[in-house]
């Protein structure tokens, strides 16, 4: 198992710093920093607006994106009431939130590591090439299908190796496959690293485990605590148990999670 | 400084805020938001004889004002709790509540006699009204008769341990299974646990959860909650915890005024998870606007007209 974090984790009540120009699906959301400043990239939060009230129970589950000196981000798209509402924050609006949860991905100095990231998946890898002891180790492989300027992809491209390949129609598909198998052939002695959609999960898990490359797959699940209470964000470990993904993952070594 | 303490059913907690079973984990997911200490009582996830892998996912949906779950009782099983999760607990200050489940009569004795004899362990209770599993739960907590049968085994091997009884409100009438229980020598009723419910996903036209039905919870359910206290209390002699969709104080005192003799907080903490703690420190205040300084004085103070 990756290594936990058990730094104290408590409820914050931060500011929304961002403002909006027009409404849209992929929103970046800036809050205040708490003091977050040694996360862990690949770990998460639970956000929820106070003025919410009682008509969505639950927080909602973001990977924190970056951190600095003076906030967090969180790279959002908008798919349901929760995420709508988010992207409607009004400027200096109260937002509940804890964290940072989970595990995180591993960061081993000078290590090859090829940045596996789909979609929205992007989002904890720009904090990691951040926070990275060694960001000449490090290539980003960026899968999606709406247009590139949508995702924060320019400002990681400018730190680290990276390309990206767009998704028009499904005819697409295995070439991309293809392209992920082969880059992370060339990282085989190093560490591989995935966030996003289940399937693009399944085949980077599937390849890992075909060619003993090391590799972590970090998970996204509906969840209603993110504390490893509430067992309603259980996946399957490697022995085909029921673990929580907020307080086991997100992040799994591809061996160790049933996809 | 407004005394908070009650005593009831042999249990003396410092305060009447009780965490609800399946909400809090084995508390011990929570000890960084608060101070599991000041927590009038802890109510651990259900407990099984054996370990238990619980339903398929997706197992949880976001409601209006609520949520459905249909986890299973999943649950590493009696023994490892004695041994992995309790050792942890802060027994001594705040009471340790065992929820148990089981599928027959004689397995809800052994869980009991097993759990009795631990010091840790400050009372039990037994879920009779679990919606989510396939046998056992709710099957018990629909028939007055198995509901009185279950007490008196698990009465029998609770070695003067308080036993409560977990009602489910999915009956035409929750007071005669409060009168069943107490029939069975149960020294509280719990209630309420979650209503049956469904969600459905039209763009898949599938049930949101894999287990098609599961239990309602949260602020939507609460007015069913306090009807169902309501019935019960005028019903029973024996105390009365309250459950269902308590997230503030005030919402405590609701139920403290038809009659119960401490409540269980359930959803609200998935609102945030140090609002248990937040509604302990809040009750004083609470009760300063329901102007009293004496639980014993609200308890049962409803004027019916």
């Amino acid at each position: 198992m990756l290594e936990r974090n058990c730094r104290e984790v408590k409820v914050r009540e931060v500011r929304f710093l961002g403002t909006w120009d027009e409404p849209s699906d992929f929103v970046e959301l800036t809050l205040e920093n708490p003091g977050w400043d040694s996360y862990r990239p690949g770990q998460f939060a639970m956000l929820r607006a106070k003025r919410w009230g009682l008509e969505l129970p639950w927080g909602r589950p973001f990977s924190i994106s970056r951190v600095d000196a003076e906030s967090l981000t969180f790279f959002i798209q908008v798919v349901g009431r929760g995420t709508t509402r988010l992207s409607r924050l009004t400027a200096g609006e109260d937002v509940i939130i804890w964290g940072p949860l989970g595990n995180g991905f591993s960061a081993p100095a000078d290590t090859p590591t090829l940045l596996l990231a789909g979609g929205m998946g992007i989002a904890p890898f720009r904090g990691y090439i951040e926070k990275h002891p060694t960001p000449k180790a490090l290539h980003l492989l960026f899968a999606h299908r709406p247009a590139l300027d949508f995702y924060p992809y320019l400002a990681m491209s400018e730190k680290v190796g990276a390309e990206a390949i767009q998704e028009h129609s499904s005819d697409d598909l295995p070439g991309i496959i293809a392209r992920i198998e082969a880059a992370m052939e060339e990282y085989s002695g190093g560490l591989v690293l995935a966030c996003g959609p289940t399937p693009f999960l399944r085949t980077v898990q599937a390849h890992a485990l075909k060619k003993n490359i090391r590799a972590e797959v970090s998970l996204e699940k509906t969840m209603a605590c993110g504390v490893g209470a509430c067992l309603g964000c259980v996946c399957k470990d490697g022995q085909g148990k029921h673990v929580q993904v907020c307080a086991r993952g997100p992040v799994f070594a591809a061996a160790d999670v049933q996809l | 400084m407004i005394d908070l303490r009650v005593e009831f059913a042999g249990l003396v907690l410092k305060n009447p805020i009780i965490t609800a079973s399946g909400t809090f984990g084995f508390g011990l997911e929570f000890s960084s938001f608060g101070d599991l200490k000041r927590l009038g009582g802890i109510v651990v996830k259900g407990l099984s004889l054996k370990p238990r892998e619980g339903n398929p996912m997706p197992r949880v949906a976001e409601t209006p004002c609520g949520m459905l779950n249909a986890i299973g009782i999943q649950n590493p099983g009696v023994e490892a709790f004695l041994r992995d999760k309790l050792p942890l607990l802060p027994w001594r200050e705040t009471a340790i509540i065992a929820n148990m489940y089981a599928c027959t009569v004689p397995e809800f004795g052994e869980l009991a006699d097993v759990l009795s004899g631990e010091e840790g362990v400050a009372a039990l209770e037994v879920n009779v009204s679990c919606p989510n599993v396939s046998q056992g739960g709710s099957a018990f907590g629909q028939d007055p008769a198995q509901i009185r049968k279950v007490t008196e085994e698990v009465k029998k091997k609770a070695k003067g341990k308080p036993v409560i009884v977990k009602l489910s409100p999915n009956v035409t009438d929750i007071a005669s299974c409060a009168q069943a229980a107490q029939d069975g020598g149960a020294d509280a009723v719990s209630l309420i646990n979650t209503l049956l419910g469904m969600a459905v996903d039209i763009s898949t036209r599938r049930p949101t959860l894999a287990n098609v039905v599961g239990g309602l919870s949260g602020p939507a359910i609460k007015p069913v909650a306090l009807r169902c206290v309501h019935q019960v209390c005028r019903k029973v002699s024996i105390p009365v915890v309250g459950i269902g969709g308590i997230v503030s104080a005030e919402d405590a005192l609701e139920f403290i005024l038809l009659g119960a003799a401490a409540v269980q907080v359930g959803t609200a903490n998935f609102l945030r998870p140090d609002q248990s703690f937040r509604i302990v420190d809040d009750l004083p205040r609470a009760m300063i606007k329901a102007r009293s300084d004496s639980l014993a004085e609200l308890r049962g103070s409803l004027k019916l007209p």
